[in-house]
């Protein structure tokens, strides 16, 4: 199969590989996929004051597998959690031009980012309720 | 040395030159039709096939019980095995259908067998699929176990195309031979680089392909035994009667005339191509076993072919390492690099588990490979699964001694 270049080049040089504090309270994670079905990927998100300072991924799995989590993590950065919550697959595909038989590793990557986010949620209610308690 | 580099020689290998050379005629001025008997265009192409029936003969050993001599009348050429496997298991199915209506294989064997028996299926046969063990072998036992009367046909491959695992073919054929049930092998894989005789190990249908053993592609063969037992076949192309009415289509002159210069190759060179091609690999896997941690081998330690070396690298998907060594080509058993997302159903029959099936590579080396390729490719693979590991969430999780697979994925 052909890749598309935007796809070998996240690949070749994959953007904010790495591990973020997963018990640090303003870190949430993503582990979305299996690997039985031969994808893994690991979403970190680092909010400073609702702003998402930093994004850290590690994926095991094909070359658009890595590609689509690299490109989220790229997305990520800068933007407040309201607006990481509005990123869609379909924008991963067109930007990196998945043929249909890769658009699951962009499917996977919106999870990651939204169970990424739902972690940051929960760690935060529970920091909310223990401080009022 | 030059990139990239070939290393998928069980997909198909080049022509050896010498074998271009041996059919450069038969396009130009011996471009006759072997069926045409009235001329000496004819007589020539037809001497040029009967030869070439021999070689193939006696390349798998299918001797004239009386005369010795390889017997090439019981070679049917055909368009590559995919049709040779397809008139085997089709056309005795049909011809004995008065007589039977089972047929036994396994798991683990090629489309091209296994399509044409779920065909069958359809049609109202019944077929046994034998389930394999950890190495990716049959038991002869349970061949054995499955053959009742209304048995037919016993199709077992001799080496697997994937892990390179190598059939009890022999043990098989005994069993076959005593219970009055035809045996067919796909051999494509096997041929000329392990043992196959098919009077030794009693193979009575026999696929074998050019392409494989250095030969041009869309050419192969059939090999039918004519005595003891006398296999009888239903023609499964009809026409011009060619090749005893088995196969009719006018002959592929030049292709059969390479494919019997590939197998007098083997025959001669064969052997000697074996060895070298075991230590080159075994080099190989020392290579990369010495520096990385759980790497597994895939299929059988010793009963596999010369020139595969199956190995499942754990936490690095199978695409994105052939992506990661592109300047080698390879293939793997990962969902990813099939168009139905499945992984292979050769690993999975095996009970490797689905993560090692993702993670599989399968080196294939053959006739041209070189000690100085065999060096660059462990390097790079080193290199890029380390560089990989460093990417994969599950290595990180392993290292921090999470067990893997107490893990809840969310599985999609
Ligand atoms: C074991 C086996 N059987 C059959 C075939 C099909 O051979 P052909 O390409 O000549 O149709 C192959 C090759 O892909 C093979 O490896």
């Amino acid at each position: 199969m052909a890749y598309s270049d935007k796809v070998i080049d996240h690949y070749e040089n994959p953007r904010n590989v790495g591990t973020l504090d997963k018990n640090d309270e303003n870190v949430g994670t993503g582990l979305v996929g299996a690997p039985a079905c031969g994808d893994v990927m690991r979403l970190q998100i680092k909010v400073e004051e609702g702003k998402i300072v930093d994004a850290k991924f590690k994926t095991f799995g094909c070359g658009s597998a890595i590609a689509s989590s690299s490109l989220a993590t790229e997305w990520l950065k800068g933007k407040s959690v309201e607006e990481a919550e509005e990123i869609k697959n379909t924008a991963i595909v067109e930007e990196l031009n998945l043929p249909p038989v890769k658009i699951h590793c962009s499917v996977l990557a919106e999870d990651a980012i939204k169970s990424a986010i739902a972690d940051y949620r929960a760690k935060q209610a529970s920091r909310k309720k223990a401080a009022a308690e | 040395m030059k990139l990239p580099i070939y290393m998928d020689y069980h997909a198909t290998t080049p022509l050896d030159p010498r074998v271009l050379e041996a059919m450069l005629p038969y396009f130009t001025e011996k471009f006759g039709n072997a069926a045409s008997r009235s001329h000496a265009f004819g007589w020539t192409a037809e001497e040029a096939v009967e030869r070439s029936r021999e070689e193939i003969a006696r390349l798998i050993g299918a001797n004239d019980e009386r005369s010795g001599q390889p017997d090439g009348k019981s070679i049917v050429f055909t368009s590559g095995a995919t049709e040779s496997d397809n008139l085997a298991i089709k056309g005795v199915a049909e011809f004995y259908k008065e007589k039977g209506n089972h047929i036994v294989t396994t798991k683990v064997e090629h489309k091209a067998v296994l399509d044409t028996c779920k065909r069958l299926e359809k049609d109202g046969y019944e077929v046994t699929y034998l389930d394999v063990d950890r190495y990716g072998m049959v038991d002869p036992d349970a061949v054995a176990k499955a053959i009742g009367p209304k048995t037919l046909l016993v199709s077992v491959m001799l080496a697997n195309n994937e892990v390179g695992t190598v059939q009890p073919i022999a043990e098989i054929g005994k069993i076959t031979r005593a219970k009055g049930v035809l045996f067919h092998s796909d051999a494509v894989q096997g041929i000329g680089k392990v043992p196959f005789d098919v009077n030794a190990m009693h193979v009575d249908l026999a696929s074998i392909t050019a392409h494989k053993m250095y030969g041009p592609k869309g050419v192969g063969a059939l090999f039918v035994r004519r005595s003891k037992p006398r296999v009888r076949l239903t023609a499964q192309m009809d026409g011009g009667g060619h090749e005893r009415g088995l196969r009719s289509g006018t002959l592929n002159v030049p292709g059969i005339v390479g494919f019997a210069k590939a197998a007098e190759i083997m025959r001669l060179e064969g052997k000697a191509e074996a060895e070298r091609l075991v230590r080159q690999r075994e080099t190989l896997k020392k290579k990369l076993t010495a520096r990385l941690p759980e790497v597994h081998l895939n299929g059988h330690p010793e009963q596999r072919l010369p020139g595969n070396l199956n190995l499942s690298f754990a936490y690095v998907e199978g695409e994105a390492m052939m992506m990661a060594i592109k300047d080698v080509a390879v293939s793997s058993g990962s969902a990813c690099t099939s168009a139905s997302l499945e992984p292979s159903y050769v690993l999975r029959a095996m009970g490797v588990g689905e993560e090692a099936a993702h993670s599989s590579i399968r080196f294939g080396l053959g006739r041209f490979t070189t000690d100085e390729e065999i060096d660059f490719v462990a390097r790079l693979v080193i290199e890029k699964v380390e560089k990989l590991r460093e990417m994969s969430p599950l290595w990180e999780m392993a290292r921090e001694g999470i067990d893997l697979t107490q893990v809840e994925w969310a599985a999609h």
